[in-house]
């Protein structure tokens, strides 16, 4: 008797893992259609040259996606390139030197709570705060000085990865098998070529998955960006220029978008969103294959 | 093992109920059917009004026992969920265009409830009180005057000393009324920008300008970086004190923008259907960025099974707001109505019908 019961529960209890993880692909899958579907009038009106137009005239019903794109990758990757070092060198400390103990954990959970900080107070915090250094830095270099901008938007972007790629990271460097490393320090190895030359390496593909998590969450950043950026969709000239994204056009006019083109054409930047992602996801796990090959 | 198969049945219970309550909150117009429901009414748009028009209802309900529930959504959205008939009136900061109006399963009505007016708020050593003429204001808008101290504003602003600045312009970047009203009044008074931007809740605006997210993102980029000028709502620069400028208006007059100098605009000529702009109206002492925000719905009452006595509810509440709760008004930095526009909005309620009969007597 009993043991009926226990087949039972394992039957249901895989009957339901089956149900939860083939739901969310159907779910990802209708996502993508229902996207498309609401994007049709947009990619019949707007054609081919929805993706290199560089005019948004909602007025005109005249629509170009082309710098939104531009300012989402630029955002996207510089963020992730100025938050990776701080990533890696906290995810070493946390992982490697100081995996356990209080003080560490205190740090581990600071770390953490990054994340849990609201967008949109990163948002106003980098408004108030780092938007006038910024300035000044730009004053410095005789450029317009308004402190929103690429630069600013992608700097508090950084901070806002940090959590991300850490706590993956930290996790497989903490999983680094002992008699590797032994085996490293057997033949003389200092610990600065211990990590460099053992630790890093041989979870490059674990290091590569937190990166290209934390790039997943930059492109789809929108509160923040939205009020750090400048909201100009204009091609950059350098890296304080303001931009836009693709997020946040969608944010900022979805809700006051009025007529068929102009809505779906909004939607459609969704769609393709969506498509930018998917993309870079492919390169980021072709990349992650290449280099464990 | 055990343990962990309850976990996830509590798990897929919580999921469900979670599923279910979200779907039946969708259908929530379809519970009109008692007495109490009558009492209850589903409004959404402007977040222009949000402030005050939760004040008042919340006013209303005190006396009537009526419940309004308000969703600032924004002025498309309340439009659409009107269209949809998801709720019992929309709020919109601007009114409907003929091709939206046709575009309505039944014929809409629509009424002013109050006034807002867009202030120019800037950042300038020792924040001098400045005046702008029209063309200096759309000037700087289109980046044809790029300096602060261009002969264009010096001319008009003798005494004040304006320095050699260049001019960071700032906007809406989130679609708005505020940007439609503000884009409205552009066009009006300049051809050039009519042709080349227009009139919108979001524009194709002249490269290099910022735009910050809602009136606290505009404000923020004007308040950080000196030599910026934005557009804002007067009730967030009031509340906020934050500097703006005078405009001269079509009378030739400049003005300062207060709740009263709004509120003046409105009281020329109003047309029956109270669908008009009145950005660059032409009165001696009135605002020229000033517009009135509407409340629309139905003119036939009687669909989606509505009762009589809810259609009554609904038009009586929006009686009181265009008198009794026009006092909530200027407490709360809105400019209320004047009395032709009153009486127009009056017109308007009284045309309201349920099964073809007027409901207010």
């Amino acid at each position: 008797m009993k043991n009926r019961w226990r087949i039972l529960e394992n039957k249901i209890f895989v009957r339901w893992l089956t149900i939860v993880s083939l739901g969310t692909m159907v779910l990802l899958l209708l996502f993508f259609i229902t996207l498309f579907v609401s994007s049709w009038p947009a990619i019949k009106a707007n054609g081919l040259g929805f993706l290199w137009g560089k005019t948004w005239d909602p007025v005109n019903n005249h629509y170009g996606m082309y710098p939104f794109l531009v300012g989402t990758l630029i955002t996207s990757f510089l963020s992730l390139i100025i938050s990776a070092p701080f990533s890696i060198a906290a995810a070493l400390f946390l992982g490697e030197y100081y995996p356990k103990g209080v003080i560490p954990g205190i740090f581990r959970n600071v770390i953490d709570l990054l994340a849990a900080i609201p967008s949109v107070v990163y948002g106003f915090w980098g408004l108030y705060t780092v938007a006038p250094i910024v300035s000044k830095i730009e004053l410095a270099f005789h450029l317009p000085a308004p402190g929103v901008g690429i630069f600013t938007a992608s700097l508090v972007l950084s901070i806002m990865l940090v959590p991300y790629s850490v706590s993956l990271i930290r996790q497989v460097i903490s999983m680094t098998p002992v008699n590797l490393k032994e085996a490293a320090y057997a033949l003389g190895s200092t610990r600065t070529e211990v990590i460099t030359k053992v630790i890093i390496p041989s979870n490059i593909s674990g290091i590569s998955a937190g990166f290209l998590l934390s790039l997943g969450r930059a492109l789809g950043e929108t509160m923040a960006v939205t009020i750090l950026i400048g909201n100009s969709p204009a091609l950059p000239h350098n890296i304080f220029s303001p931009s836009y994204t693709m997020a946040s056009v969608i944010a900022n006019e979805f809700t006051e978008a009025v007529g068929e083109v102009y809505t779906s054409s909004l939607i459609e930047i969704g769609l393709l969103l969506f498509v930018v992602t998917t993309i870079i996801n492919l390169i980021g796990r072709l990349i992650i294959k290449r280099a464990i090959a | 093992m055990k343990h962990s198969i309850f976990k996830n049945l509590a798990l897929a219970g919580v999921l469900a109920i979670g599923l279910s309550s979200c779907s039946s909150g969708g259908n929530s117009s379809d519970q009109n059917a008692n007495a109490d429901a009558d009492k209850q009414l589903l409004g959404a748009g402007s977040t222009f009004g949000n402030p005050i028009y939760t004040k008042m209802f919340s006013e209303y309900g005190k006396t009537s026992g009526i419940q309004t529930n308000y969703q600032s959504i924004g002025s498309g959205g309340g439009i659409k969920q009107l269209m949809n008939k998801l709720v019992d009136f929309g709020a919109s900061d601007a009114f409907l265009s003929d091709d939206d109006n046709s575009k309505c399963p039944a014929p809409v009505v629509e009424f002013p409830t109050c006034l807002g007016a867009v202030v120019l708020s800037y950042n300038l050593p020792g924040n001098p009180e400045l005046k702008f003429t029209p063309e200096v204001v759309t000037g700087i808008f289109m980046k044809t005057i790029t300096k602060w101290n261009d002969k264009k504003i010096a001319a008009e602003n003798p005494g004040v000393s304006l320095p050699d600045m260049d001019i960071t312009v700032a906007h809406r970047s989130d679609g708005s009324g505020t940007t439609f009203i503000f884009t409205d009044y552009l066009s009006k008074v300049s051809d050039d920008w009519k042709t080349k931007i227009g009139t919108g809740k979001s524009v194709n605006w002249p490269d290099g300008e910022l735009g910050g997210k809602g009136n606290e993102g505009v404000a923020g980029i004007v308040k950080q970086t000196p030599g910026t000028i934005g557009y804002i709502e007067l009730t967030y620069a009031l509340q906020n004190s934050m500097v703006f400028a005078q405009v001269k208006n079509a009378a030739g007059n400049y003005v300062k923008p207060s709740i009263q100098s709004t509120s003046l605009c409105a009281n020329g000529d109003i047309p029956a259907d109270t669908r008009i702009s009145i950005t660059n109206a032409n009165v001696d002492q009135g605002y020229p960025i000033s517009s009135f925000t509407w409340i629309l719905l139905y003119k036939e009452q009687n669909y989606n099974n509505r009762s009589k006595d809810k259609a009554t509810n609904l038009v009586k509440e929006l009686w009181w707001m265009i008198h009794e709760g026009q006092a909530q008004a200027t407490p709360l930095n809105y400019a209320p109505l004047p009395p032709k526009a009153v009486a127009a909005a009056e017109g308007v309620l009284k045309s309201v019908t349920y099964d073809g009969q007027p409901i207010l007597q």
